[in-house]
């Protein structure tokens, strides 16, 4: 019987492939991670690292070519040079404001530019239009698409019409990263969330992301959790790394490390990297700045010290 | 649903019209799966230490806690209590005997009949209430003296231990003036003097398990504390004290096996409630046969964790490890069993040992510790002993790759595969952060094979289908099956055996009934 038992790794069952989640265990879990006690060294490392994997990102209908150019300097330089602060991943801004993004970064900026599309944030658009949308956004310079999941058809149990989107809009995305939404507050259960991760990873996705940030319940702990898990079943089953990107309610310096302890201890020390995790926020930023500058000078300075983006 | 979708071509970079031209974006790095298909779980950003810092009073030395007050040992004997972590002596523990014991039985029975007996539930009920606000009030200092003494990690004593202590006291005190509603139709009365004898995993929560119900109903006790566990019970002694709980009504008397016969062979002893191995429990079952006295006992296990192959299987894993890992595996329910159906055998156990690997084993005060220190090198021993039998039957053995400190008693998490039944690691309790496990084919062998034990304990089941859980639940010999989770505990439920774990429930109604007559 003895030898029977070392059975070859198939991570290609049916199964497997999107198992089920069960609620009360998976949030106990993600639980866990806020216990984790981040001091000192730890802190102001992991803080930095999380200031490198921000997405800054405005999404508003009054955003203007001045307002992203704060938002790119500020992305450049969080703060003083003296705290050693890196730059955010990227900026995430609306297709009508990637050219203007594009022009204050420069070409070479390690601030990438994200530009949401398809119909952000319904997704509730023709196709055509979607993909018309991806390329103007491709052609003015955007480094990063973040497009909007169809929940209606994916609710309405077309996942076939799901997943050729999301690969006709990779088409579209030429050389550009391709994030995924799924829009988990509407996607209600954790199974849709599994499930909806890997239609997004197998159509193509280079990151999913959770919300948004237009509907609540946006990113949380437990949910971040489901898609990291189906991060490293995919990876598991194909050798592809997938990013995983939480957006909207991410506002403060320790529900970010929560996250990135949730990384370190579920997908290992090869996804603490922007390459492969991003946080979409906007008002984190100074609150991880806040934190820092705590850290190195030993008391909390005012709001009034660091500057808006 | 006839919508096509024409797969879009690759994007020609049509020149926009931007108002000053930009250049091409940088090309991002093309997918290259990659060969190893492996998580690396590193120092790539490593926790800094993170000790608790709240000081506990550990004292030199503890005296008995005899008829409300604290006195020396009849025999002036002390032994030294040491911290698993560091092998060091923490303090000197007053070392009871026969004569110690007969001492805290007298004053046990003196405070039944003049105080305890007569006392109204309603005013026992106000006592047990404030113990357990005591409890809570003074739980960070219990929680670090429980750490010290016994090894268990802080997160595990203050998160789980403490929150415990009190509500079990809390929920107990709640019974206190309606004993009648739990018994209806019956008058239920109390014993007189419960002996009570508990074992080292959760010092503070088996004394709080055993005195609670037993003062809810009436009853007086004598507690005789393990040997390397005996401090947090001799604080929980104080707070007894301050909550002005009559003389008497709690007596501890520490010590060793002696100490603890002492108890349940004394004739004026009416009741015996003993948590421990089942070697003692033979023992004392013996003792107590014809003597009148009642017997409740708590014992060992060997807990089967059945994984069907449509379990939520992320989830299973935790349930798994908690099953097992938690509190060094020192936990009589532990699932210390894993059965696993054949289809997931593989994706199981890889899953389990990407697991393990972020458990981290150290300082148990560092409040990022999973896994403390084993409680004595004697059990240390056992766990070695138990798994080299293994691995000379055939077992492979997987563990946390981790540094064990270099001091103190330690034992990193592991698991055995190509284990069969008849293996000594898949039949006699180790007590220790090891796991056996095992494959079954359909639910029908799982359930012969998670009953194939002398024990019956506790038993888990993980499946995404309601049917099967109750399925397995109703012929599953286990006094507690927990379904799609593992060690949850709440005093409103009744925990005990069947049959070489014990008999008898401690815990909601059911457990009332072992300190009431109600003939």
């Amino acid at each position: 019987m003895n030898a029977t038992l070392s059975y070859p790794v198939r991570p290609g069952s049916i199964r497997e492939a999107v198992p089920t989640v069960d609620q009360v265990t998976i949030e106990e879990r993600a639980a866990d991670f806020t216990k984790r006690s981040i001091k000192t060294s730890a802190k102001l490392a992991g803080l930095k690292m999380v200031v490198s994997m921000i997405d800054l990102t405005t999404l508003e209908g009054k955003d203007t070519p001045g307002r992203i150019a704060y938002l790119c300097r500020k992305a450049l330089r969080p703060i003083e040079a003296k705290y050693e602060v890196p730059s955010c991943g990227a900026v995430c801004v609306y297709p009508n404001m990637v050219r203007y993004a594009r022009r204050f970064l420069g070409d070479n900026s390690p601030v990438r530019v994200a530009s949401v599309a398809t119909g952000f944030p319904s997704g509730q658009y023709p196709l055509r239009t979607k993909l018309e949308e991806t390329r103007r956004a491709t052609g003015d310079g955007a480094d990063e698409i973040d497009m909007v999941m169809d929940r209606g058809a994916f609710l309405a149990g077309d996942h076939g019409r799901v997943s050729d989107e999301i690969g006709a809009i990779k088409g579209a995305c030429g050389e550009a990263h391709l994030k995924v939404i799924l829009e988990t507050g509407e996607l209600v259960t954790y199974d849709n969330v599994r499930l909806a991760s890997q239609l997004a990873m197998e159509a193509g996705a280079d990151f999913i992301k959770t919300s948004t940030g237009k509907v609540q319940p946006a990113a949380t702990l437990p949910v971040t959790l489901v898609m990291l898990e189906a991060i490293r079943d995919y990876f598991f089953a194909t050798g592809v790394r997938i990013g995983m990107k939480p957006a909207g309610g991410i506002r403060t310096a320790k529900q970010s490390l929560a996250y990135l302890v949730m990384v370190k201890e579920t997908l290992g020390d090869d996804w603490l990297t922007p390459e492969l995790f991003r946080i979409g926020a906007s008002t984190l930023l100074n609150d991880v700045l806040m934190q820092i500058v705590k850290t190195v000078e030993g008391n909390y300075q005012s709001a009034d010290y660091f500057s808006l983006s | 649903m006839k919508t096509k979708i024409k797969p879009a071509e690759v994007s020609a970079k049509r020149p926009v019209a931007v108002l000053e031209p930009v250049a091409a974006p940088r090309k991002p790095k093309a997918v290259v799966p990659v060969k190893e298909r492996r998580l690396r779980f590193g120092a790539e950003w490593e926790y800094a230490p993170a000790p608790e810092t709240v000081p506990a009073k550990i004292e030199a030395r503890y005296e008995l806690f005899i008829d409300g007050k604290f006195v020396g040992p009849h025999s002036g004997k002390y032994f030294d209590s040491i911290n698993p972590a560091t092998e060091e002596k923490l303090c000197e523990i007053a070392h009871g005997d026969a004569e110690d014991v007969d001492r805290a039985v007298k004053a046990a029975r003196r405070a039944f009949e003049g105080v305890w007996g007569k006392m109204s539930g309603r005013d026992r009920g106000k006592y047990l209430y404030r113990v357990a606000r005591l409890v809570q009030e003074k739980s960070r200092e219990l929680a670090v003296l429980e750490t010290m003494d016994g090894g268990k990690p802080i997160k595990e004593s203050r998160d789980f231990d403490l929150p415990m202590v009190a509500a079990h006291f809390f929920y107990h005190g709640g019974w206190a003036d309606k004993l009648a509603y739990a018994f209806p139709g019956k008058t239920p009365r109390a014993l007189g003097v419960a002996g009570q004898i508990i074992p080292w995993n959760f010092p503070l929560l088996m004394a709080a398990w055993k005195i609670a119900p037993a003062l809810a109903c009436g009853n007086t006790v004598v507690l005789k504390p393990s040997r390397t566990t005996s401090v947090s019970a001799l604080h929980l002694a104080r707070i007894f004290q301050e909550a002005g709980v009559p003389d008497g009504v709690v007596n501890i008397v520490t010590g060793t096996a002696e100490t603890g016969a002492a108890i349940y062979h004394h004739a004026d002893v009416n009741k015996i409630a003993f948590t421990g191995s089942t070697e003692v429990g033979k023992i004392i079952a013996r003792a107590c046969a014809g003597t009148g006295k009642r017997l409740t006992l708590e014992l060992g296990g060997k807990a089967a964790n059945i994984v069907l192959e449509d379990a939520p299987l992320d989830q299973a894993v935790e349930g798994v490890v908690c099953g097992i890992y938690f509190n060094q595996g020192h936990v009589c329910c532990a699932g210390s069993r894993l059965f696993v159906q054949e289809g997931v055998y593989a994706t199981v156990i890889k899953k389990l040992r990407d697991r393990i690997q972020t458990l981290r084993l150290g300082n148990p005060l560092d409040k990022n510790t999973d896994v403390g220190a084993i409680n004595s090198g004697w059990q240390l021993e056992k766990i070695r002993e138990l798994v080299q039998s293994g691995q000379e039957e055939g077992a492979e053995i997987e563990q946390t790759q981790c540094a064990l400190p270099a001091r103190g008693y330690w034992y990193p998490p592991t698991f055995l595969t190509n284990v069969t039944m008849s293996n000594r690691v898949a039949r006699e309790e180790i007590f220790g952060p090891v796991l056996s496990v095992m494959t079954f084919r359909t639910p029908e062998e799982a359930l012969e094979r998670a009953n194939n034990t002398p024990y019956g304990l506790s038993a888990g089941v993980w499946t995404d289908k309601g049917s099967k859980i109750f399925k397995m639940a109703g012929k599953l010999r286990a006094g507690v099956v927990w379904a799609n989770s593992y060690n949850k505990f709440d005093p409103a439920s009744p925990f005990g055996g069947y049959k070489e774990s014990g008999f008898g429930r401690e815990g909601g109604a059911q457990g009332l009934s072992a300190y009431v007559d109600l003939s």
